[in-house]
């Protein structure tokens, strides 16, 4: 089995409506339970679907599952880092061009010139508010389709 | 005949006439009167030392048999002093500088102060002066022999009688030369005494031997022109051309290196000298003595060979024409002149050897072996040198008489005497190398003297005893082993040759060549460069201070180039005008006493006393440094080292301080960027639980229609967070303030039994709720560990719950397993979790390490768990290791030593600890 954690397997809010038919918005990549519920319950009440996965590896075989329009990517990962997920990424073709949000408590000028580098879309830092990462989202997909 | 006590009578009281006279000179020269002495006029005639008795009746021999071959003899010499610009001037130069004592002194001075160098020399002398030394015994017997017989001209060699009359004429000689030549010693060896009776004897052989040449040509033979008419008649050939070849330069060449290397003419010419301008008079006046030594031999030889009978003994002629012609009183007085020029010859040679023995063989020993010589520190060397120089000249004329004595009845006096001059000769390339070769070394110096030695001794001096054993006379035929290539008179086969020519030539061969060789393959040392300077450059280092012997001649300017460079300018100058008369320039400054001893104690302050000495008295005096001024030297140049050494010590220790500080820079810039990385793991770690608080904050305030459960649910996230972080805090505080080894509790007696215990009962909600089936075995109980129960508890609580909250299994378990190994508490915790990859067993007690969390749970650790556990249990003399952490499930081990009965007591009441365990005597 998958140990990519669908949207049922989320503990608090699942978004309604399909599930495994539409392509979601954002995949959030976050192995932290709290973080990843908060960072759920904002981006659905903007208008965005979700979908989430807890680990490095799970996050690059969802990207080939569910075709997301963007990732929210945290960097402190299990099995495989963010700028290894970030990195692996950029090297295919399909998704060179695919938004990229880093979100990480790693605040420093280093990791977040490295982020760039490796060719992150965009960089927020943890703790963060709540606004600041949804106009990231929104500069990176536009408006949301209801 | 003369009768025998006239004759007797007549030489003791021509010595006894020499003694005083030796004695009045030595007592004038004391008293500063010697101005006589120190002529140039008494240097000449001392120098006719030369002039032994084999010249004295040997030429008149040599030129019978000869022809003029004896003139060869005069000539080196000649050729020598009139060329003293050259060779000479520079030899008594470099004599005065190093105030040197003999031959043997001189080249070992120049080669390093090698005393290996001035043994051999003085066995060299020794050996090479024996045959000389026996030359003259054999005169004065030959001659004493010949004026007391009633048939002198039929007179030959007896040897019977003559070995016991020798054997008295030594024993005078060396009673004679005792007395004249060991009454004290003078530092510089200098014997005015004796030089004045030597001169004495050089005017007595002089006119000698002109009354017995003028009583011949005109008293016997009629005139020059009739004597020479009589050439023919008498068998002398007279042309010149008959006698130049091999032998004739050959003898000229052994005669100038003789009138330099024999040790009595290097004992007049340099160390007696007392002023190197009294050369300038000798160039020419000595070679003027020759002549008139030499004049007459020719004639004398001529009439003798055609009035004397055919078996007349030619060497004897000056004795017996007057006896045969009724002049007893020319005959005695030819006797005298003869007794002279062997007398003269045995003393200065005799005290020569003497001073060389004493000097380099007999000091030397005493020094290192004081107590064989009856030698106290610092006593006694006077006495010491006195009875080593008087048994050596003992022992020098015993060796010349033993020689005779061996030798008598082998033939004429002239082959002797060259014997001996091809010995010494074998000086001669050391000398010229140390006068003008700055690269020639002690190694080929020694090389040289020895192979020359050698080659001398095999090719002259055994040939000459060859009539005293058949076994040498053999060796002489055959060669040794029958070995023809080596027979000592034709060496790999050059045959046809002169024995002396054949023999100069090899020896002289074998010494150049290995000198030069030699010297070319090894390097001076530093003494012997200093000294090779010293010597070759003897003229550039000094043209200017010449003569200046005395004080008052010092030159001015190069005091004062001297002070300007030691004081500097200003400072010089100062001092040279506070002495200056007034009104008159720096440098007319008087040399007076109170001038000099202050510019000394000037260039002290600056340069140290020894040193400060020295450069004053080479400026001063012309002289040159004393071995004692060379110790002090030594001494000051020791402790410069001293301190320059003190100076690499404590550099030593600096840069090892410095290395020390290097390495405690890098050990702290390492702490420091650790400090940096775990200050980024905590602010990352306390940014987590702050994320979600704040973001579950906001929302909480800007949704304001959220229904109350999600409320509740989005508090209850905030406060899990804020108590994660508040435990996260405590920990890093915790890890922190045990790291650094605060006293955080006390141990005490505990028993590890009921805590762990309390931890399982403690943890008893997280396993039920990861469902973690809990086993304990039996376990020791009553045991006590020196331990703190509550950070006891915390371990264990704290390996349980890594045990629960990591176990993935679908059925949790954990064993814990307690025993005792013999002092040791032991508590495995084994779960069958996913355990801990290899790559992982190096780092799980690193601070901020996670396992693997159980995705269900939203409680995660701080990663600082095991890292405060391992402290902790270091604290309480335990350990907590990783035991198995292949395959499935990990293993961690507590280890605890137990503590003893009485122990237990002790650790149970602290206070009384202190008492009990203090070790005391009982009895106090």
């Amino acid at each position: 089995m998958s140990s990519v954690s669908t949207g049922s397997d989320a503990p608090i809010f699942h978004p309604e409506g399909p599930a495994d038919q539409a392509p979601p918005d954002v995949l959030i990549v976050e192995d932290e339970p709290a973080i990843l519920s908060s960072l759920e319950f904002i981006l659905n009440h903007a208008g965005w679907r979700t979908r989430s996965v807890q680990d490095g590896e799970a996050a690059l075989s969802a990207v080939n599952r569910w075709h997301p329009r963007m990732l929210v990517l945290d960097l402190m990962l299990p099995k495989r880092n963010g700028f290894d997920v970030l990195a692996s990424l950029r090297a295919r073709s399909d998704t060179r061009e695919l938004p990229i949000l880093i979100l990480t408590a790693k605040g420093q000028q280093q990791d977040r010139r490295t982020a760039m580098e490796l060719g992150a879309s965009a960089f927020v830092t943890k703790p963060y508010a709540n606004g600041d990462v949804l106009e990231a989202v929104a500069s990176l997909l536009g408006s949301p389709v209801r | 005949m003369i009768s025998g006590p006239l004759v007797i009578g007549t030489a003791i009281a021509y010595v006894v006439l020499l003694f005083v006279l030796a004695y009045i000179s030595d007592v004038r020269a004391r008293s500063g009167r010697g101005a006589l002495l120190r002529s140039p006029l008494v240097f000449t005639l001392a120098l006719s030392v030369y002039c032994t008795s084999w010249t004295f009746y040997g030429a008149v021999g040599s030129a019978a048999r000869n022809g003029l071959e004896f003139f060869a003899i005069y000539l080196g010499p000649t050729l020598v002093f009139v060329g003293w610009w050259f060779g000479l001037r520079k030899l008594v130069r470099i004599g005065h500088r190093q105030r040197t004592t003999s031959i043997a002194d001189f080249v070992s001075s120049r080669f390093g102060k090698s005393a290996g160098l001035a043994v051999l020399i003085t066995l060299m002398a020794v050996a090479g002066i024996t045959p000389y030394i026996a030359l003259q015994l054999k005169a004065i017997t030959t001659s004493l022999g010949v004026i007391l017989s009633p048939e002198p001209a039929g007179v030959l060699a007896r040897s019977g009688d003559d070995v016991g009359l020798a054997f008295a004429i030594a024993a005078a000689m060396a009673l004679f030369s005792i007395f004249f030549g060991t009454r004290n010693i003078n530092a510089n060896e200098q014997h005015h005494g004796v030089v004045a009776a030597i001169a004495f004897e050089a005017v007595v052989k002089f006119v000698a031997l002109i009354a017995v040449g003028l009583f011949v040509v005109f008293g016997i033979g009629g005139g020059v022109a009739a004597t020479y008419a009589r050439a023919a008649e008498a068998g002398v050939n007279l042309d010149p051309a008959a006698n130049f070849g091999p032998r004739w330069i050959t003898i000229t060449i052994l005669s100038a290196a003789a009138i330099i290397c024999l040790p009595r003419q290097f004992q007049i010419t340099v160390v007696e000298n007392a002023d190197e301008n009294h050369l300038k008079t000798a160039s020419w006046a000595f070679p003027l003595y020759l002549l008139g030594m030499s004049i007459f031999t020719m004639p004398i030889a001529i009439i003798g060979l055609s009035l004397l009978p055919s078996g007349a003994d030619p060497d004897m002629f000056v004795l017996t024409l007057p006896l045969t012609h009724d002049s007893q009183a020319l005959a005695l007085f030819a006797f005298i002149g003869g007794f002279s020029s062997a007398t003269s010859m045995i003393i200065v040679a005799s005290i020569a050897l003497s001073i060389m023995i004493s000097n380099h063989v007999v000091v030397p020993i005493a020094l290192r072996m004081p107590a064989l010589f009856g030698l106290r520190q610092g006593e006694g060397m006077t006495r010491l040198l006195l009875t080593s120089r008087r048994l050596s000249i003992g022992f020098v004329l015993f060796l010349g008489f033993v020689y005779f004595w061996q030798t008598s009845g082998s033939g004429a006096l002239a082959p002797i005497g060259l014997i001996s001059f091809a010995g010494v000769a074998q000086f001669l390339p050391a000398i010229l190398a140390a006068l003008y070769w700055r690269d020639a070394t002690r190694q080929g110096a020694l090389a040289g003297l020895l192979s020359g030695f050698v080659i001398w001794a095999y090719t002259s001096f055994l040939p000459s005893l060859g009539a005293s054993s058949p076994q040498i006379a053999d060796l002489l035929a055959n060669g040794p082993w029958h070995l023809g290539l080596l027979r000592p008179q034709a060496l790999l086969g050059l045959s046809g040759l002169d024995p002396l020519v054949h023999s100069v030539f090899w020896s002289l061969l074998g010494n150049t060549l290995a000198l030069v060789f030699v010297s070319i393959a090894t390097q001076n040392s530093a003494m012997g460069r200093m000294q090779a300077n010293q010597f070759v450059d003897v003229f550039r280092r000094s043209d200017d201070e010449q003569k200046g012997f005395t004080r008052s001649q010092a030159p001015m300017n190069d005091l004062f180039v001297m002070a300007r460079r030691v004081l500097g300018t200003a400072a010089a100058e100062r001092l040279f005008e506070k002495f200056a008369p007034t009104g008159r320039d720096a440098l007319q400054v008087d040399a007076t006493p109170r001038f000099i001893s202050r510019l000394e104690k000037e260039l002290a302050g600056s340069i140290g006393a020894a040193s400060a000495h020295v450069l004053l008295g080479q400026v001063v005096s012309g002289e040159s440094v004393t071995m004692e001024d060379v110790m002090q030297m030594a001494d000051e140049a020791h402790q410069i080292m001293e301190y320059s050494q003190r100076l690499e010590q404590t550099t030593a220790e600096l840069q090892s301080t410095t290395s020390q500080l290097q390495n405690a820079n890098t050990r702290l810039r390492q702490l420091d960027s650790q400090k940096d990385e775990f200050l980024s793991q905590v602010s990352h770690e306390v940014r987590t639980p702050m994320t979600a608080i704040r973001s579950f904050a906001e929302i909480l305030l800007t949704h304001t229609s959220l229904s109350e459960s999600e409320r509740r649910n989005f508090v209850s996230t905030i406060h899990a967070e804020s108590v994660r972080l508040t435990g996260l805090l405590d920990e890093i505080l915790d890890l922190n303030a045990l790291e650094r080894g605060e006293e955080l509790w006390s141990n005490e007696a505990v028993d590890p039994g009921q805590a762990l215990d309390r931890a399982v009962e403690v943890c008893a909600p997280i396993t039920s709720q990861h469902n973690v089936q809990v086993t304990i075995g039996n376990r020791p109980r009553g045991l006590r560990v020196h331990a703190n129960f509550n950070r006891v508890c915390q371990v264990f609580i704290n390996l349980i719950s890594n045990a629960a909250k990591y176990n993935d299994s679908a059925n949790p378990q954990l064993n814990i397993d307690c025993r005792l190994e013999n002092t040791t508490f032991v508590v495995d915790f084994t779960d069958n979790g996913p355990g801990i990859s290899p790559s992982d067993h190096g780092t799980i007690f690193d601070k901020f390490w996670r396992g693997k969390r159980n995705p269900d749970t939203a409680q995660s650790g701080s990663g600082l768990g095991l890292a405060i556990s391992r402290e902790i249990m270091a604290k309480m003399n335990g350990s907590l290791t990783l035991v198995h952490g292949e395959g499935r499930g990990a293993c961690f081990r507590v280890e605890l030593p137990i503590l003893e009965e009485a122990e237990t007591a002790a650790a149970a009441s602290p206070n009384e600890k202190v008492t009990a365990g203090a070790g005391l005597p009982r009895d106090e």
